[in-house]
This record gives C-alpha cells, structure tokens and sequence, in this order.
C-alpha cells in the first residue's frame, strides 16, 4: 500500500493540487494582492497599490523571481512578459519620484490598462478554479462573471467533443469488426478456434510501438498499401491516399489495437452459452437468423457492453498512438496535456485538463464494475 | 433447396469478411518481417524482393541495430527495467493478492484502488510521477523507471494471483499447520507451488507492461543513457525515421512470440492443475 501510495496516489494528489493550487502571484507580488482586494474592479487601482507593487517588484527582483511571475502573467495575457520585465528593470535604474501610479503608466501604457490589473487580481488567491476555468473554455469577464470564450478559441471543448468522437467511433469499430470475429471463434471447431485465438492474440501481446511502425510502413503514400494500389491501376502514382498522420490514421491504427480487447472478452462470454439454445430455438421452427437474433445475442449483450466501455476507457486517454499516427487532425486530450507539461510549461493548465480526463474515466469505471464480470474474475 | 444456397452464400460471406478482419489484425505486424531484410533503405518492397533476387534482401539493418551503441544501450535498459520492476511487482502484487484473500473492511476499495494503474490515462500519470519524482531526485535513473513500471504491472499480478487463489482449497494450508509446518513453510511447500501458475503469467504481464511502456518513461528519462526500447522507437518514428526500426522492431515480435508461447503453456498448466480433483 505504502507502495502505491509513493508512485501512484501521490503523483495523481500532485496533479490535482497542481490545477487547483497557483502560488505565483500571491507569494510573488504579496502587498499588490492584498491591496488589490479593495479595488473596484474599474479603471487602474488606487496609488496605495501602485506603491505595493513598486515594493513588490523591488523584493522580487532580489527574489530573482521576476522571470517566473512574469511568465505566470503571460499565460493570461500574450505581452505582459516583457512589459512586466522591463518595469521591474527600470525600477531598478530609476525608482520612482512622486507619483507612482504616473511612473509606472510612464514606464509602460499597460499598467493603466484595467485588463492587466484583471490579470493580476483573477491570479491574486493562491488557490483558485482559474484553471479548470481555462479548461473548459471558460474565463472571467470584466465585470467578473464567466462567460464562454470566443468560438475561434474554444480549443479544450473542441478537442475534448474530438476525443470523445474518436473513442466512440474506435469503439463502434470494435463492435462491428470484433463481434463476428469471437462469434466465428467461439462456434468454429477446437483447432481452427485456436489458431483464430492465435491471430487475435498476437497482436494483443505485439509492442504497441511496434504495431504504430506496422501501419506507419503499411499507410505512408510511400507505403505498402499505396503502392499496391498504384500497381493495380486504381490510383495513379500522383494521386496517393493520404491515410496516415490524419484522424484516419488515429481511427486505423487505434481500432488495431483496441480490438483484441474487445474479442477476447467478448469470445469468452460466447462460449459460455451452450449450442443447446440455438438448437432448441431451431428445432422449434425459428430460422437460424431469427434463432440467433432472438436467442443468442441477447445473451452476448453484457460480453459486448463491459468489451465495449472497455475499449471506450482506454481509447479517452490514448497518447501514443494519436501523437505518432494523428497528425494534425488525429490529435487527442493526452496529447494537449503532454503539450501543456513539455512545451508551453503550463502544468496548471495540463494538471485541469489531466484531472477532467481522470473523472470521466473514473465515473465509467464505476459503471464498467457495476455491470461487467470483472469482478466475478476477482472475487 | 433455394434457402440452402442463400445460407450457404451467407455462411462463406461470413467467413471471408472474418478472415479479412483477421488479416487486418496480423498484417501490421507481419509486413514488418519481410521489410526488415531490405537491402534498399525503403519502407516498401523493391521489385527485387518481389522477384526473390537475393541481392535484393539483406541483413544490413539487423547489423545497425547490433553495432548501434544508444540502441544496446536501450536493449540494456529494457531488460534490466522489466525484469527488476517484473519482480518487484511480483513480490508486491502477490502479497496483495494473500492479503485480499481473506475477508476484510474496504476489501473492494483497496482492490479497485490496486487495480486503478490499468485504467488511469497514462499521461495523466506520467505527468503526475514525473513532477513527484523531480523533487525526490529520480528523473533519469534507473529507481524511478523500476519503481514506475512496477506500478503499471502490479495489477495484473493481483488479478492473476486471486483468480488462481479462488480454486485454491484454504483446508491445505490448514492440514499443513496442523501437521505441525511453520507458517513460512506452509506458504513455500503448499501455497506457493499452487499459485505458482497466477504468479507466473501475472509476472509474464508485468514484464510484458514493462517492455512495451513508452509514455512514462517519455516523461521520466529525458537523458539517452536511461532510454528504454521502447522509448528509443519512439523517437525513431517521429524524427529520422531508419530501417533499423524495422529490425528492431522484428526482434521485439520474435520476443513477444515467446512470450505469448510461455503464456499459453502457463495458462494450459493452470487449467490442468484447477481440474485436478482435490483429495
């Protein structure tokens, strides 16, 4: 337990704390947050605060902490790095003499800006929902309500309607591909059953990496299957299809791997259910359509809906594969996440948008427990 | 006699859109194969391989993998990350599996809770390890790797080890106490060698999740030195991408082979054992 505790719950308790939990300008610039709790929300605050931030900066140029605060501020608003910089700088050569407020609009126009001033005072608490707010596309207005963000930078919403688009089509395609598969399997003799079980599970064992390079050699326009086409006459050697680093790819290459843990499952429930049925039912008259259609798919239903929410868990959080095979188009959640942690350094942002992914797999988990035979398998 | 034929047609239909499924499944990988002894350094066959010249195949590419330095370096890592986080996860995930044997308060809880590796998204994790193990010093280093991946397998340890402990007679481990056994010797005589079969293919998983991991060790090893095989392919698909790859990449389906073959043979031994009648 102390185990799991070290690698698995304490990472997730430090994600969760890093999207609630942001520090930066509260510990940065603490007299400006506090003077900015009588601030009327209009125009550029009062010169009390003006002459907490001079302190402020002074303190955090000392800190060596301007760069971080900075950056913090310039996630909010494109600009503000270099404004907020340069002020910090020119204080150090000059301070001010009289009115600060009159310094610091002299020093650069964004200070009299009642938007920087929002900036800063959204960032002022140390604990805030700021960055759930973000993921969900959602910001605060100037009179401090929320509001949804310009259609053209809905960027979460659309990725995260995206991610559950490809799962529930990836998933749809286990279904069609998967169920006649196990239903041949599982009804086929003992030795042509286990060589189809083979077929279907070497792929299951087969690195996920490895099975990526697979379709990656089988899809590029250079690839196996374009030049097969080409070689046959049905496209010419101009005209290649593009099946690869697009959402085609991620469907293709995701359908590929999830599929076997669809069938698997699925293959065991049907040879749970006895001929006998089906025999029964056609002794009785039915036609072996009307026989299997009334008789033995209702049977297979709960092997093909844990299977299938099965396949959906996995699919919502899938990185890998979008990320080599996606493109621009195939891009999904994990892969903004992994942007978010590695290159725009926004971890509160990825840490939201981590935590978001998590409950809805969690909230499907639940209902995968409740009405799969995993737990029979435990228990 | 009409109804037969259009069963008939039905029936061969069904066959051929299955057998085409299946090849959907297996053609990825067994493309891999024939391409990794391309004497051109192309993704597709050449006319040569075609026709079966001999000059056309080769084992250039195999010869680049094996006198690749950063990729000995991976194969080194690979195995020696998956056989220690094999073990570990063996160890752990087998004591689990005891303890959740009996009844206990929040017996469900803790198991869903041993069982959440599988079902977390990866990078969600990965993100969390790394900023965890950032402060604790175990970026790039081989601890942080074992200790990561041995998450990830441990629960396929405690499914495969309970549901072996479910056939398993508790009155045995009884009849050793009486007869005078101390507990240690009871579990490694009586116990153990009944489970054996559970532990055996829940360790096979736990290296099998080892060997293939990539995205926690993306975010765990920025450093070459502690790249796994993985993690090395990965970087090959998405940069230069070299026929090398496809060299390594036939090894590690040979290697799952094996895997997959020592799996069955384990899981047949299991069978055989639950249907043996305990007297």
């Amino acid at each position: 337990m102390l185990f799991l505790f070290f690698t698995f719950l304490l990472p997730l308790g430090y994600i969760l704390r890093l999207s609630v939990y942001d520090p930066t300008i509260h510990d940065g610039l603490p007299r400006t947050a506090e003077a900015l709790q009588s601030w009327s929300g209009n125009g550029a605050p009062d010169e009390h605060t003006f002459q907490a931030l001079a302190q402020d900066l002074i303190d955090a140029r000392q800190a060596d902490i301007v760069g971080s605060i900075a950056n913090r501020l310039n996630v909010e608003a494109a600009g503000l790095r270099s404004a907020f910089a340069r002020t910090a700088r020119r204080l150090g050569e000059k301070p001010p003499s009289g009115h600060y407020s009159e310094w610091f609009q002299r020093a650069d126009p964004v200070w009299g800006e009642q938007s920087t001033w929002q900036v800063i005072n959204q960032l002022r608490s140390s604990v805030s929902a700021n960055y759930y707010l973000a993921a969900v596309d959602l910001r605060r207005n100037a009179s401090g309500g929320i509001e949804m963000a310009p259609e053209e930078n809905r960027i979460h919403t659309t990725l995260f309607a995206r991610t559950f688009l490809i799962a529930f089509s990836v998933t749809a395609l286990c279904i069609l591909l998967g169920y006649p598969v196990a239903y041949l399997i599982a009804t086929s003799s003992k030795l042509v059953g286990t060589i189809m079980i083979v077929l279907v599970l070497l792929p299951f064992w087969t690195s996920l990496l490895v099975r990526t390079t697979g379709w990656i050699v089988l899809l590029q326009s250079q690839g196996v299957l374009n030049d097969l086409l080409v070689y046959l006459g049905l496209i010419s050697d101009e005209n290649r299809v593009r099946m690869i680093y697009n959402l085609a790819g991620t469907l293709i290459a995701m359908t590929h791997i999830l599929l076997p843990f669809f069938i698997l499952p699925l293959y065991s429930v049907m040879v749970s259910i006895s001929p006998v049925y089906m025999r029964a039912a056609q002794s009785l008259g039915a036609h072996r359509f009307y026989a299997f259609w009334k008789v033995y798919f209702p049977n297979t239903l709960p092997g093909v809906g844990s299977g299938a929410l099965l396949a959906f868990i996995l699919a919502v959080g899938y990185y890998i594969t979008p990320a080599l095979v996606g493109g621009q188009s195939g891009q999904m959640i994990s892969n903004m996440i992994a942007f978010h942690v590695q290159s725009s350094l926004n971890w509160g942002l990825a840490a939201a948008l981590g935590i978001i992914l998590l409950s809805v797999i969690l909230i499907l988990y639940a209902v995968y427990h409740r009405y799969s035979d995993a737990n029979r398998l435990v228990n | 006699m009409h109804s037969f034929t259009v069963e008939g047609a039905w029936s061969v239909a069904f066959r051929i859109i299955c057998a085409a499924i299946l090849i959907f499944l297996i053609v990825p990988i067994l493309i891999i194969v024939p391409l990794s002894f391309n004497a051109e350094p192309y993704f597709t066959f050449t006319s040569g391989m075609l026709h079966f010249h001999s000059e056309a195949f080769s084992t250039r590419w195999y010869e680049a993998f094996v006198s690749d330095a950063g990729w000995m370096v991976a194969v080194h890592n690979s195995f020696f990350v998956g056989i220690l986080s094999t073990l570990l996860a063996t160890a752990l995930g087998t004591l689990a599996a005891l303890g959740l044997n009996k009844p206990l308060p929040m017996r469900n809880l803790i198991v869903s809770l041993l069982l959440a590796p599988m079902i977390v998204p990866i990078v969600v994790l990965a993100t969390g390890t790394y900023f965890v193990f950032a402060k604790v010093g175990l970026v790039d280093s081989y601890l942080g790797l074992v200790l990561a991946h041995s998450t990830l397998g441990l629960p396929f340890v405690v499914v495969t080890v309970l549901a072996s402990l479910s056939n398993f007679d508790q009155g045995l481990v009884r009849a050793g106490l009486i007869s005078g056994a101390h507990p240690t010797m009871v579990f490694r005589r009586v116990t153990l060698p009944l489970i054996a079969p559970g532990v055996l293919s829940g360790a096979a998983l736990a290296f099998v999740t080892s060997f293939d991991e990539a995205v926690i060790t993306l975010f765990l090893s920025p450093s070459p030195a502690y790249y796994t095989v993985p993690r090395k392919m990965w970087s090959g698909l998405r940069e230069q991408i070299s026929p090398t790859i496809l060299a390594v990449a036939t090894t590690w389906i040979v290697l799952s082979l094996v895997l997959m073959i020592l799996m069955g043979v384990l899981r047949r031994q299991s069978a055989k054992r639950s249907a043996k009648p305990v007297d």
